[in-house]
């Protein structure tokens, strides 16, 4: 199991072909009180870079783009009552979607946890 | 994701003491200003409705015009400088009492709004008036106001050498009672100036958050000593620029170069309470044809409250009817704090305008439904002086 990094401030954590998205504490620091979740619909199937969700604060919306390419498998619906979550968990009950990797190939082209806490100093 | 600038950014006299509190700067209105310090926008909302929120708003526009020669008869002196900015605006400055602040509008010929400020007269000088005009149109404002004042008036800007304060929120009140005990006397929409430091300080109770407050101008050397006095009290936060916003979006205010601008007549923003009754039957001011003809017949689009179920609506999102005809745009729109839930202004033809009406609004090429509702969103909760019986 391993977490790769997108400049844009996107995780994918990879477990097996599949990949849970979401944004990175950094993200949810920046962004403020998350107030607002549109989740994707699972099969939709993503290029690399799609817009896949949108996270809105109080202040403004922020997409969020598909870190690799894929199929949505699932999406995290406690976001819709409870928005909050990706600031106060990002990256366990903040997660947003789950994808199924078309090609593990372009993992290799994201950001590992040591590249990506050097980009957020 | 930070927000970064190449221009040349102003600071207020409480720069330092934003960043020392953690404030997130941002350049807004050609300032860099805290949108929000650490707690977030949400507490720093609720805070403020709940206790008492103090906001640096010192990028606005105050400004004193006072006469070149007094007569020596305040009432006379008084009617004198009213003549002088009249002739600008939609309010009744004439009939002002010592000390009384007037929200009013400069308008150009075509009748829009060129800004929204508040008017005082001087309750100590006559011939004076206290003037607050908005941060991103002050230049043009002050250009315009000396331009009529010429040979007759004198503007003094403080906007350079003074800091503005706004403290707002149920427990201002009792925040002010230990800053300058006499203000707390003050009545909605008055103010006089009162020793603090140095100088005086001028208090206004007034502000943009629908709660009770209010604002106050400190000259620059004893800004940062006011700033720390107050936040020395424990029922008070230093509130950012976000929140003032979803305060005032709650509050059913409209902002200058959102829901206000050029082309919009204060009939359109619903803003006809601020065309005084004597103006009116004179018909004395800048677009008096367009303005009380659209009082008689009504605007082609009016100013309305909205609550949206899903995203937020924001500023430039198409409002569409119940069939998805786009029918006007929304104005200003975020998610409120107080409601937990999303609230845009926008303008819509009249016929759609009436309260309970559904509509829809267009976010990111969804259609979502939305509910035309009376302003404020959330009740405002102004001082009001208990008359004398």
């Amino acid at each position: 199991m391993t977490t790769k990094f997108t400049p844009d401030h996107e995780y994918i954590r990879v477990e097996g072909s599949t990949g849970i998205v979401g944004i990175t504490n950094y993200a949810q620091e920046a962004l403020g009180d998350i107030v607002f979740v549109e989740l994707p619909s699972v099969g939709k199937v993503l290029k690399k870079g799609d817009e896949a969700a949108v996270v809105e604060s109080v202040k403004a919306a922020s997409e969020i783009y598909a870190p690799v390419a894929g199929t949505v498998t699932e999406v995290n619906d406690a976001l819709s009552g409870e928005p909050g979550l990706i600031n106060a968990d990002p990256e366990a009950g903040g997660w947003i979607y789950k994808i199924a990797i078309a090609d593990a190939g372009e993992l290799d082209d994201l950001l590992d946890a040591a590249a990506y806490a050097d980009l957020t100093k | 994701m930070a927000e970064t600038s190449a221009e040349n950014l102003k600071t207020t006299p409480l720069f330092e003491s934003h960043n020392a509190a953690g404030g997130r700067m941002v350049p807004f209105g050609g300032y860099s200003l805290p949108v929000q310090y650490p707690s977030g926008i949400m507490a720093e909302h609720k805070w403020t409705r709940e206790q008492a929120g103090l906001f640096d708003v010192s990028h606005m526009g105050p400004s004193f015009l006072v006469l070149d020669n007094l007569s020596g008869d305040a009432e006379a002196d008084h009617a004198a400088i009213s003549a002088v900015i009249e002739p600008l605006i939609s309010g009744d400055i004439a009939g002002l009492k010592p000390g009384q602040i007037r929200y009013s509008l400069l308008l150009n010929e075509q009748g829009g709004v060129l800004d929204d400020l508040m008017i005082a007269r001087s309750p100590l000088v006559a011939g004076g008036l206290y003037i607050v005009v908005n941060a991103g149109t002050k230049d043009a404002d002050f250009a315009r106001i000396e331009a009529a004042a010429a040979g007759k008036a004198r503007l003094i800007r403080a906007d350079s050498n003074y800091a503005l304060l706004a403290l707002q929120g149920p427990e201002a009140v009792n925040v002010m009672a230990q800053i300058a005990p006499d203000a707390i006397d003050l009545g909605f929409m008055t103010y006089n100036a009162f020793d603090w430091g140095s100088d005086k300080i001028v208090v206004s109770r007034c502000g943009y958050t629908g709660e009770d407050g209010f604002e106050i101008l400190v000259v620059s050397r004893d800004a940062v000593a006011l700033w720390d006095a107050l936040l020395a009290d424990s029922r008070v936060k230093p509130i950012g620029l976000g929140a003032r916003d979803s305060l005032r979006l709650e509050a059913g205010l409209p902002l200058y170069g959102h829901d206000l601008d050029e082309t919009i007549s204060p009939i359109e923003a619903d803003l006809g309470f601020a065309i005084s009754k004597r103006r009116r039957e004179v018909g004395d001011f800048p677009g008096a044809a367009r303005i009380l003809a659209e009082r008689e017949s009504g605007p082609s689009r009016i100013r309305v409250g909205l609550i949206v179920e899903g995203a937020p609506a924001r500023e430039g999102a198409e409002i569409l009817d119940a069939s998805g005809n786009a029918i006007g745009v929304v104005t200003s729109g975020g998610f409120a704090p107080s409601l937990g839930k999303a609230i845009a202004m926008g303008f819509v033809p009249p016929a759609h305008a009436t309260h309970g009406n559904k509509l829809q609004v267009s976010v990111r090429g969804r259609a979502q439904p939305a509910e035309v509702v009376p302003t404020p969103f959330v009740p405002h909760r102004y001082f009001r002086k208990a008359k004398a019986s």
